[in-house]
């Protein structure tokens, strides 16, 4: 299946949905799509990867040069994503400790929202 | 002799070709299905990397993958025609800590520095090598070794009891 992508804006966090396959051929549309977000000074993204069905270190790369991009800019970059078959590479890379990894959506917004209120 | 040859052109669109078709060899030879999406993501791992060699360095050149059952073990090699190759990533007859994870930690293993003045460039790739930590973490075992001009990256799911 190919890459289907979609963004959208909920109270203030751009969330970003993605559905197919992200590889060495798709990736790079992902990667223009968080580049044009940033440049758009969207620095608070959610990727939803719940309706990804396959995920390579190529697709790690872009996920991980997205979230070097909004930290430059004090943002984040969270994900979404309960498929034990995506997570494993997250596993075996450690990037586990790297991104915030939610259950859904709306988990994620709530963890980044909490996280913003605390005293710096 | 391998139970499937397949030989295709250094572009990242095949690479997708070639883990539909080891995943449906792999099913064929009895591999749980459990393991499918290891061989899937294993093989494409391989195929990835080997694409992204030829394209720099011998575009012209096909990229070889040999799946074989031999009723102990379910075997993969993908074989490059980057001069070289084996010496850039792990030395020749490299055999990596396969079955556990190669990197781990915090991401710093991956290059991961997150240290980026606004408005600095950023590499959006991680390491080349991360590719193989990932086959490293999939497989039962891995092996690097000189093929021809380039290099063979061999990966094998052992036979457990009735099925792999």
């Amino acid at each position: 299946m190919d890459l289907k992508l979609s963004n959208s804006n909920k109270d203030g966090i751009e969330i970003v949905d993605v559905e197919g396959e992200i590889d060495v051929y798709t990736a790079p549309r992902l990667r223009e799509l968080l580049i044009e977000l940033v440049n758009k000074k969207n620095y608070q993204l959610v990727v939803n990867m719940e309706k990804v069905e396959f995920l390579d270190s190529t697709g790690l790369g872009v996920l991980v040069g997205g979230l070097k991009r909004v930290r430059a800019h004090d943002g984040s970059l969270d994900l979404v994503c309960t498929q034990e078959r995506i997570l494993k590479i997250f596993r075996i890379t450690g990037l586990t400790k790297v991104f915030g990894i939610h259950e859904s959506v709306d988990q994620a917004i709530a963890a980044r929202k909490a996280e913003k209120r605390l005293p710096a | 002799m391998a139970t499937v040859e397949v030989t295709f052109t250094p572009l990242p669109v095949h690479v997708r070709t070639a883990r539909l078709v080891a995943t449906a060899v792999a099913r064929r030879s009895g591999v749980a299905e459990s393991l499918l999406d290891e061989v899937r993501l294993a093989v494409g791992e391989a195929c990835s990397r080997a694409v992204e060699a030829h394209q720099q360095h011998c575009p012209g050149q096909p990229i070889r993958v040999s799946l074989t059952d031999d009723g102990e073990q379910f075997q993969v090699v993908v074989t490059d025609a980057v001069q070289g190759s084996s010496e850039r990533d792990l030395p020749a007859g490299a055999s990596l800590p396969a079955g556990t994870g190669a990197v781990g930690g915090n991401g710093a293993a991956l290059g991961v520095d997150f240290e980026v003045p606004p408005g600095g460039s950023v590499p959006l790739r991680l390491p080349e090598d991360v590719g193989l930590a990932v086959i490293a973490g999939l497989a039962d075992d891995v092996r690097i070794a000189p093929a021809g001009p380039g290099t063979s990256v061999t990966m094998i799911w052992k036979r457990r009891n009735a099925a792999f």
